[in-house]
């Protein structure tokens, strides 16, 4: 039974964001006896909503921001103009990007928490440790996936950390993409292991297993068997009674009080009137992007540079998704059209080593990057024709027997490149447009030059007939669909937004918990960690909320 | 021209599958933002195509190879970009939007179209290597 509660009436927790985070944040909260409402910009959808229709969701932004109504300019450093262009993409629904994403849920390794101990210092780049290890994050892992459902083989991956569980459902049945990527890791002496995926392999806590109807990517699961926040946590928050789930809520400004607490949201609804919904703490959890926006946009006399940045560093250090495309022709039908996305991953290329004369590393993943449209416009090889009958030929035989390996790489984190607000473009609303600025490291590139000879390798030794990879151009990276590190984690309330436990070292009853947090970007997939985090900012926050810490405001 | 894109031989094409009745939707709805872009495309395509074949009168009765050659031409504009990118979701997009017609595109290059599978998928996970 879902509650509703009054915007006059302060709540003890607002959460600004119903996404991986928000969701889990929004449960583990209002579990535990406290009143919390979650505003979700983006409207409350579900399984009978969605539809395996290419255009709807890859073509048209269906799931996710729409720049037509919120523009977003992109400019590559300080000394350019920023101009239009849809550099980001995030899930804009109740789940947020959980409910659109491929549900690869990789935890990051030790080493992620230490790299600038391990490997040293990277010239250009603010490389740190975290302020916590694996170790802290362990049981969250293990919380995130027995509560949210995730299929995978524990102890598969001899490159990952120390477990105290293994998965709660087994791996998924694997495609030809994982037998043949499988094969040729082997040959090449590599450690091939079953994929960690947010999809059920089998039925778990009232919901149906995976029919395998190949829409993961960019789709909601019309099945509920992908692990979404908006099928797990929420249902779950809402169930309690102590939770009011508020789509189409778009918050325009965290206020705060002149002892400089956070009072509550201000936030858009469905027909544009202005509401403040008072809580006695605030939870941020708006993705990687609009966190930092949030923050700028909650500038006040008392915070003249945005809310929580007395550092300066809110929206700095933005880390991309990096990565890239790796495709291989082979002599018989592989159909990777069906069943989920990425069956088999190696972690042998994951860590830093710098014999390589370079910073980053790489995980891999085989798996078919496309739907029948998107294969044709982006799938095929750079040589092959663009249009007419030999076109229409190679296309009729390749979409079949295709498969891809992808990279996800190591983002380097760089002062430069941020999220701020733009001067001059506003959204529809009114509200100064997110601005993108941002370039890769020279040690970003190398990295994906280096995977890419790997990938192409794996390919080769599974006996691929021909092999192709995709552009690593900037422009053809976007946009980036993994947003990190723009409001990061430390201890010195100088070199960081929020603290070891998500608090703002300013505003103490405020929380922020999403890819912001990130001081590295590991290897990408960061789901499982941005929910590992939630439920350990949950613990903190609730601790400290009955300590009276949080909820005096 | 989306016929000399994805052409009628060796099985159905763009004018089998519909394809201008799926840009005329997407111009009159979702894609309403260009046709702008289309018009101006277009104009600039017959300015091309009456410059190189000065007495032809329309596109669509130039012979097959002049229409060859006035695509490559074109082929690396912008609108030949968005001509191609339509052409491609009209053959291979969702049937709901007014291309694809009978899910032709689907049926040439292999996409069954089922809301479920069972594996083995495909020739490697069947076991029968």
């Amino acid at each position: 039974m879902s509650a509703t509660f009054r915007p006059s009436d302060p709540v003890d927790f607002v959460v600004i964001g119903a996404g991986a985070a928000g969701g889990v944040m929004a449960n583990e909260l209002s579990t535990a006896g406290f009143r919390v409402v979650v505003l979700e910009q983006g409207p409350y959808l579900n399984e009978k909503d969605y539809k395996n229709d290419e255009i709807g969701y890859t073509y048209r932004p269906g799931l996710t921001n729409n720049p037509k109504v919120q523009p977003i300019t992109y400019r590559k450093n300080e000394s350019e103009q920023a101009r239009p262009l849809k550099a980001i993409e995030y899930g804009r629904q109740v789940g947020g990007g959980s409910v659109h994403f491929t549900a690869n849920y990789w935890r990051f390794h030790e080493s992620d928490f230490e790299e600038r101990s391990l490997f040293g210092e990277v010239a250009g780049a603010g490389l740190a440790d975290w302020p916590i290890k694996y170790a802290d994050l362990e049981p969250y892992y293990t919380k995130a996936e027995y509560e949210l459902g995730i299929s995978g083989l524990g102890g598969a991956n001899p490159f990952e950390g120390p477990r105290s569980k293994p998965y709660p459902l087994p791996p998924m049945p694997v495609k030809s993409s994982g037998v043949l990527f499988e094969r040729g890791a082997k040959k090449l002496g590599l450690h091939p292991y079953p994929a960690p995926m947010a999809i059920l392999s089998q039925p778990y806590r009232g919901r149906a297993a995976c029919v395998h109807c190949g829409f993961c990517e960019y789709f909601g699961c019309e099945m509920r068997a992908k692990s979404s926040t908006l099928v797990t946590a929420i249902p779950a928050a809402e169930k309690t009674g102590r939770c009011e789930i508020r789509p189409n809520s778009y918050v325009r400004k965290i206020e705060t009080d002149a002892q400089g607490r956070a009072t509550g949201a201000i936030y858009f609804d469905a027909h544009r009137r202005e509401i403040f919904q008072r809580a006695k703490a605030v939870v941020l959890c708006a993705n990687g992007a609009e966190t930092p926006r949030l923050l700028l946009l909650s500038k006040s006399k008392r915070f003249p540079d945005g809310l929580a940045n007395s550092s300066g560093l809110a929206g700095k250090y933005l880390m991309w998704d990096n990565g890239g495309l790796a495709m291989g022709l082979f002599e018989h039908p592989l159909n990777e059209y069906k069943g989920i996305q990425v069956t088999r991953v190696i972690h042998d290329y994951y860590r830093a080593d710098p014999k390589r004369g370079f910073y980053g590393g790489a995980g891999l993943d085989a798996r078919f990057n496309y739907y029948p449209a998107g294969f044709a416009l982006h799938g095929m090889p750079p040589d092959a024709p663009k249009w007419g009958p030999d076109y229409k030929k190679l296309l009729t035989a390749y979409f079949t027997h295709t498969m891809t390996v992808l990279a996800h790489t190591s983002s380097l984190p760089q002062l430069r490149n941020s999220i701020s607000l733009d001067p001059g473009v506003k959204d529809s609303w009114g509200l100064p447009a997110l601005r993108v600025t941002f370039d890769y490291h020279a040690d970003d590139v190398a990295t994906m030059q280096w995977a890419l000879t790997k990938q192409i390798e794996i390919l080769e030794a599974a006996g691929a007939q021909k092999t192709w990879t995709s552009s690593i151009a900037m422009r053809d990276m976007m946009p980036s669909v993994h947003l990190m590190g723009t409001c990061r984690m430390g201890n010195d309330p100088k070199q960081s937004v929020v603290d070891r436990n998500n608090r703002s070292h300013d505003v103490p009853n405020l929380m922020i918990v999403d890819g912001s947090s990130f001081v590295t970007s590991a290897r990408q997939q960061p789901t499982a960690t941005i929910q590992a985090l939630a439920y350990r900012a949950a613990d903190y926050a609730i601790a400290a909320a009955k300590r009276g810490e949080l909820g005096r405001g | 021209m989306v016929s000399q894109i994805l052409p009628s031989t060796d099985g159905p094409g763009a004018h089998e599958a519909g394809v201008v009745y799926f840009i005329d939707r997407a111009l009159a709805t979702f894609d309403a933002d260009l046709r702008e872009n289309y018009r101006a495309g277009m104009a600039a395509v017959q300015q091309k195509r009456q410059a190189m074949f000065p007495d032809s009168a329309g596109i669509a009765t130039l012979t097959n190879q002049r229409q060859i050659q006035l695509i490559q031409a074109i082929e690396s504009t912008d609108f030949f970009e968005l001509l191609r990118t339509h052409t491609l979701y009209g053959f291979l997009g969702n049937p709901s939007y007014g291309g694809n017609r009978d899910r032709i595109g689907w049926k040439l290059i292999g996409f069954e179209d089922r809301m479920a599978y069972q594996p083995p998928f495909g020739y490697y996970d069947g076991g029968e290597q």
